[in-house]
C-alpha cells in the first residue's frame, strides 16, 4: 500500500466523518424547523440568523451540563454504552459510493472509502452491533425502568433486521451483487434505478429503516410520556447527547442506503448526455446524492410530525405477521419474474 | 504471522475471561468480543464472507438473543444454582474428550495449506456460492432443511395453547 493512497482514504474518511455529524447536528434544527412549519408556528429563531447556531448552543449545552452517574451504576459499561451507539452510527457510512471516480491529474481517486465485496452485509453486522450500545446502557444503569426501555428497543431492533434482510436479498436477487458500489453503478441514468423493480421491497426496507432508526412511528424506545423515557432514562449530559446523536447520524446513514439501494446513488437522468467532462459528472453526482439523501431526511422528519406512535403489540404484529411474511413473497415473486424473464424474453 | 498471534492472544484472553467473569452479563460480552476476534481470523484467512456472517449471526444475533435472556434474569449469587462434584467431573472429562478430537483434527493439518495461510479465494462469495450450491448442494440442503424443523419448532414451542372452542 503507497502513501498516497492510504492520505487519499484518510483525507476521505475526515470528510465523510465530518460531513456526517454536520448533518446530524444541522438534522436537529432541521427537525425542530420542521416540527414548526408543520404546526404552523415559527420553531427556533432567536440563536443566528434563522436560528443557524441553534445546535451548536444545544452542543454547548450538553457539555456543559452535570454529568450524572447513578450510584448503583455500573460505571465502564456505563460509559461504553453511549461510546458504541455513536461509534457503530459513524463506521456504516464506509462502504457507501458517496461519487463517482475522481481524476486529479493522472490519479483516480474513487470516492468511496471501501468497496468491500460484501458491502450490504457489512450495513447488516454494523446494524446488528448498535443493538449492544442500546442493550448494555440500558443494564449498566441499574434501573428496572431502563433496563424495560433496552429490552423493548432490543427487541423492536431485532425483529425489524429480520424483516430488512428478508427486504434486502429479493433486491440482491436482482442486482446479483452485495456490493453497494456494483448495485450503484448497475443504476445508471433514470430507468435503471431498483425502484422500478423493487417497489414493494424498497417499502419493506424503508419501514424496517425507520424502526431500526427508532423513528416516529416506531419510537417506543425513547417516547417520554408514557414509557418514562426508555434504555436512555439515567443518561445526563453529553452522554445522553450521543445516544440522540447517533440516533441521527443513523437516520443519515439509511437515507444514504436507501438512495443508494433503490433510486441510483450518485446517478441522475441524462447524465451522459449532456457532453459533460468525467468529473462535472462526478461532482454533480455527488450534489445529486445528497440532494436524494435529503429528501429522504426530510421524509423522515415529515413522517415524525404526521403519525401516532404505534403500540407494542402492534409493532411486533406488524413487524413479525405482516412484513416478514410479505418479505419473503417479495422474493418468491421477484424469483419467479427472473426466471419468466430469462427463458422467455431473451 | 505477528497479526494472528496478537488476535489469538486477545481471542484466547477473553475466551478465558468468558469463563472467570462472575456476573453472567459481563460473561456474555466477553463472549461477543471472543467472536470478534474470530471475526478478525476470518479476515485474516480471506473469508470475508463468513466473517461477515460470523459478526451478523453470532455476535449480531445469537449474543444478543443470550444478553436479552440474561438481563431479563437478573442472575445473581442466590439464584445459581448448586454445582455438584458430580458435574464438575463430567464437565472435565467432556472437555478433555473435546480436546483430543480438535488435537487428533489438528495433527493431519499442513501448516502451509493455502487455507491456513490465507492464500486462497476460495472465501470470497462468489466462490463460496459455487461450491456450495455446485459440488456440496446436498449437505447445504439438509441444513437448511434442519434449521427449517428447528424454526417450526421454535414456533411451535412459543405458540400458545388455543383453547378448545365451546361449539
Amino acid at each position: 500500500m503507497e502513501g498516497a493512497f492510504i492520505l487519499e482514504k484518510l483525507i476521505l474518511v475526515v470528510i465523510i466523518f465530518t460531513i456526517s455529524l454536520v448533518i446530524a447536528m444541522y438534522s436537529t434544527l432541521a427537525e425542530r424547523k420542521i416540527a414548526g412549519f408543520m404546526q404552523d408556528r415559527y420553531g427556533p429563531d432567536r440563536a443566528g440568523l434563522f436560528g443557524l447556531l441553534q445546535p451548536l448552543c444545544d452542543g454547548g449545552k450538553f457539555f456543559f451540563k452535570e454529568e450524572i452517574i447513578p450510584a448503583g451504576a455500573h460505571k465502564p459499561l456505563f460509559i461504553i454504552g453511549p461510546t458504541l451507539a455513536i461509534i457503530t452510527a459513524c463506521i456504516s457510512s464506509a462502504v457507501i459510493p458517496w461519487g463517482q471516480n475522481l481524476t486529479i491529474g493522472d490519479r483516480v481517486v474513487s470516492l468511496q472509502v471501501a468497496d468491500i465485496n460484501v458491502g450490504v452485509l457489512y450495513i447488516f453486522g454494523v446494524i446488528a452491533l448498535g443493538v449492544y450500545g442500546i442493550m448494555i446502557g440500558g443494564w449498566a444503569s441499574n434501573n428496572k425502568f431502563s433496563l424495560m426501555g433496552a429490552i423493548r428497543a432490543a427487541s423492536q431492533s431485532i425483529s425489524y433486521e429480520i424483516g430488512m434482510g428478508l427486504s434486502l436479498i429479493a433486491l440482491l436477487m436482482v442486482t446479483g451483487s452485495l456490493s453497494i458500489g456494483d448495485i450503484v453503478s448497475q443504476q445508471s441514468g433514470f430507468v435503471n434505478w431498483n425502484i422500478w423493480v423493487q417497489p414493494l421491497g424498497f417499502l419493506i426496507f424503508m419501514t424496517c429503516a425507520f424502526a431500526e432508526c427508532n423513528r416516529v412511528p416506531f419510537d417506543l424506545p425513547e417516547c417520554e410520556t408514557e414509557l418514562i423515557g426508555g434504555y436512555h432514562t439515567e443518561y445526563s449530559s453529553m452522554k445522553l447527547g450521543l445516544y440522540m446523536f447517533s440516533e441521527y447520524i443513523n437516520m443519515f446513514v439509511s437515507s444514504a442506503l436507501m438512495a443508494a439501494l433503490y433510486f441510483g446513488g450518485y446517478n441522475f437522468p441524462f447524465m451522459y448526455d449532456l457532453g459533460l467532462s468525467e468529473n462535472w459528472i462526478t461532482i454533480i453526482g455527488v450534489l445529486v446524492f445528497f440532494t436524494k439523501i435529503f429528501a429522504f431526511i426530510f421524509f423522515f422528519m415529515w413522517i415524525r410530525w404526521t403519525l401516532p406512535r404505534f403500540r407494542y403489540d402492534q409493532l411486533m404484529k406488524l413487524g413479525w405477521k405482516m412484513l416478514i411474511p410479505l418479505a419473503i413473497a417479495n422474493i418468491v415473486l421477484t424469483g419467479i419474474i427472473t426466471i419468466v424473464k430469462d427463458t422467455y424474453f431473451n | 504471522m505477528s497479526i494472528f498471534y496478537f488476535v489469538a492472544f486477545l481471542s484466547i484472553f477473553f475466551a478465558l475471561m468468558t469463563i472467570f467473569a462472575k456476573n453472567p452479563v459481563h460473561s456474555v460480552l466477553y463472549l461477543v468480543i471472543t467472536f470478534f476476534t474470530f471475526t478478525v481470523h476470518y479476515i485474516l484467512l480471506n473469508a470475508q464472507f463468513l466473517a461477515v456472517v460470523n459478526f451478523i449471526v453470532y455476535m449480531g444475533a445469537i449474543m444478543v438473543l443470550f444478553l436479552f435472556v440474561l438481563m431479563l434474569l437478573n442472575l445473581n449469587k442466590e439464584t445459581e444454582p448448586l454445582r455438584s462434584n458430580l458435574v464438575k467431573i463430567m464437565g472435565a472429562i467432556a472437555g478433555m474428550c473435546l480436546l483430543a478430537t480438535l488435537l487428533g483434527a489438528f495433527r493431519v493439518i499442513e501448516v502451509n495449506n493455502d487455507y491456513v495461510t490465507g492464500n486462497t479465494d476460495v472465501g470470497l462469495v462468489q466462490n463460496l456460492g459455487k461450491v456450495l450450491f455446485d459440488e456440496f448442494l446436498l449437505p447445504f440442503e439438509l441444513s437448511s432443511l434442519l434449521l427449517l424443523t428447528a424454526m417450526i419448532g421454535a414456533v411451535l414451542l412459543a405458540k400458545k395453547e388455543t383453547k378448545e372452542s365451546n361449539g
